[in-house]
């Protein structure tokens, strides 16, 4: 069994509430934190951590929390992001409506760390019964003195709040966010300024996805330098992995970040293998943005080397032959999934959550909506799958914010990797209503312009 | 209009935030609305919220037309926003499409004509290791089959009596 931090308590009966969760250990980090660390020395434990945000980017969270300006008079905010919108991913709520103390001890030790008296939780709208679970768990830290006025006799002072989206994937980009909180329309900010220095009511603020914030909790109770023994290299602790599609256990895995993607995938500690007994395919494993593998490149690297789990593992090759951890969001496809059905319902996604500010990634992701549906539904010529690849390539770089990547990475993949399979529906469009190209033949690598931005 | 009991809530949430930044409540004040005023937002309902914010109308009108759980026309009194995105796709999210609209012989985006049923299609919900599934009000309801979309019919129905 690999090692857990997060949820090595997470089968215990009742630990959703505050007696079972204080009786097993619970707020012994922040009573740490907070009655025996200044915050500059938590911060410290933090960056020898190497924890890196778990929201997608992978961003050292000790560096980003030093960046906070200190302004004297002006309040400084803390917002965790359990916006939780990208395909693929269902971690944080799992967190959320589970072990809700952790999340809720995380935020506390980093308010603490901060200097955050309030905080903010903006969750995704449709996830509509969790915010009540959060409100009881907050009420039930606040009876024990561990928000509010004074807690616990040390003087720091934080409120919680729990505030819901409304539908909108773009609100998790950190200042789509922030807009959002101030009660406007979704629409991510030009940075600089960064939210650090001018956030939430253009006060300082650091916005951590839950994953992140909660992780905090074990840091403190073994240390940033143990914290750091697990994983391998740059990829310390341990990850929550969302894992769907076509395997047999479909679920919330945390792994230490030193297994192997095969291992993930076929063990029954985790995914046990694909169902129905087929073969795999392809996987998107950080997800939907991420770029998607074939089976072969999935498993195996360029170099023919063991593809592990890890923020390097998955990138090992770029973009030409790897990928991205992203948000963990594991999609597994098998051998009857068609390639151009599964492109094009992100393709309808992207176009759907495009807040419309930017021109390339407002008609670039209608327009490959429509080219994807063309090839789909019989009616594609061979210069669309090169016009696919010329309006992604035109997106991608060319945006205020990274949703234009986003959206043009998952085409660009596809193509690169399956472009047999785009031909083949293009030259068979009476069959390709009726079947699936099957399994990938994997086509060699095109061209890449840029370096893959990780 | 809210009731007293629904005002003490609007004051609540706008106290979660320092002061003259009471713009914030405006989400979670649609929200109390929607919920409140049979499952949709009127012109006069957004206005509303516009008086008890102090804000101008046009600013609840931009924030109510950008995100996708705020209907903006009246819908039925159980809508299902099944979901599309690719990890439903690859569990059979189409076909619990189909066979919804076939058994309630409406299309996406329709309401059936005693107003009870509504059927919309959606992104990504956060529920992919559980497809396919939908949101049904508060709840998700996950690993749907034709049977259990049959159950939830008539339990819809049961309720609605
Ligand atoms: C389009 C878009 C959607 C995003 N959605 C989320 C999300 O749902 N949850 C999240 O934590 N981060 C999301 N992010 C990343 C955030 O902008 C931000 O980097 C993150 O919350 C930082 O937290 P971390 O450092 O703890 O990962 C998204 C970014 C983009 C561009
Ligand atoms: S890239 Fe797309 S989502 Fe991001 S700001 Fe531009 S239009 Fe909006």
């Amino acid at each position: 069994m690999g090692r857990k931090l997060l949820f090595d308590k997470a089968h215990i009966e009742g630990i959703r509430y505050y007696d079972v969760y204080r009786a097993n250990g619970g707020y012994g980090s922040a009573e740490k934190a907070l009655k025996s660390m200044k915050p500059e020395e938590v911060l410290e434990e933090v960056k020898k951590s190497g924890l890196r945000g778990r929201g997608g980017a992978g961003f050292p969270t000790g560096m980003k929390w030093s960046f906070i300006a200190k302004p004297e008079g002006v309040p400084r905010y803390l917002v965790c992001n359990a916006d939780e919108s990208e395909p693929g991913t269902f971690k944080d709520r799992y967190l959320m409506e589970f072990i809700p103390h952790l999340l809720i001890e995380g935020l506390l030790i980093s308010s603490y760390t901060l200097g955050c008296n309030s905080c903010y939780i903006y969750i995704r709208g449709e996830y509509a019964w969790i915010p009540d679970i959060l409100e009881q768990a907050i009420a039930e830290a606040k009876k024990n003195g561990w928000l509010g006025k004074n807690i616990q006799g040390t003087g720091f002072d934080l409120e919680i709040y729990v505030q819901r989206g409304a539908g909108a994937y773009i609100c998790g980009e950190e200042t789509a966010l922030i807009e959002s909180l101030e009660g406007k329309r979704g629409n991510p900010r030009i940075k600089p300024p960064f939210p650090a220095v001018k956030g939430l009511w253009d006060c300082p603020t650091v916005v951590n996805n839950v994953e992140t914030l909660a992780a905090v909790v074990p840091i403190l109770r073994i240390g940033g330098d143990e914290y750091a023994k697990y994983g391998i290299g740059k990829s310390t602790g341990t990850k929550l992995i969302s894992a769907c599609g076509n395997i047999n256990k479909p679920g919330v895995y945390e792994i230490e970040m030193n297994i192997s993607v095969e291992e993930f995938i076929y063990s029954d500690e985790y995914c046990g293998g694909i169902a129905n007994g087929k073969r795999l395919k392809a996987c998107i494993p950080g997800g939907s943005s991420v770029p998607i593998l074939p089976a072969n490149l999935l498993l195996k690297t360029a170099k023919g080397e063991q593809r592990m789990m890890t923020y390097e593992g998955l990138a090992d090759g770029g973009f030409a032959t790897g990928t991205m951890l992203g948000s963990g969001g594991f999609i597994v496809l098998d051998e009857d999934q068609c390639i151009v059905r599964n492109t094009l319902t992100f393709a309808r996604f992207y176009h759907h959550e495009s807040c419309g500010q930017c021109s390339p990634c407002r008609e670039g992701t209608g327009w490959m909506k429509r080219v994807l549906q063309n090839i789909e539904n019989g009616k594609g010529k061979m210069s669309d799958i090169d016009l696919l690849w010329d309006i992604q390539r035109k997106i991608e770089g060319n945006t205020i914010c990274p949703l234009g990547d986003a959206a043009a990475w998952p085409v660009a993949a596809a193509i690169r990797h399956f472009r047999d399979e785009f031909e083949w529906h293009v030259l068979h469009p009476e069959e390709a209503t009726k079947r699936n190209f099957g399994l990938a033949h994997y086509a060699d690598p095109l061209e890449i312009a840029a370096p893959a931005a990780v | 209009m809210f009731s007293e009991e629904k005002l003490n809530k609007v004051k609540e949430i706008i106290a979660r935030y320092p002061a003259g930044k009471q713009k914030s409540a405006l989400i979670p004040l649609l929200h109390l609305a929607q919920e409140e005023f049979g499952g949709w937002l009127s012109a006069e309902t957004m206005d509303y919220v516009a008086s008890l914010l102090q804000i101008k109308p046009i600013e609840v009108y931009e924030v109510a037309t950008f995100y996708s759980m705020f209907n903006l026309k009246p819908v039925g009194k159980y809508v299902f926003e099944v979901c599309q995105t690719g990890p439903c796709m690859l569990l059979g999210s189409d076909n619990i499409i189909d066979y919804i609209k076939k058994k309630l012989d409406i299309g996406v985006g329709e309401t059936t004509k005693d107003g009870l049923f509504t059927l919309k299609t959606a992104e990504c919900l956060g529920a992919c290791g559980y497809a396919p599934m939908m949101q049904l009000g508060k709840h998700f309801r996950e690993h749907l089959t034709p049977e259990k979309v049959d159950a939830i019919i008539e339990e819809c129905r049961v309720k609605a009596n």
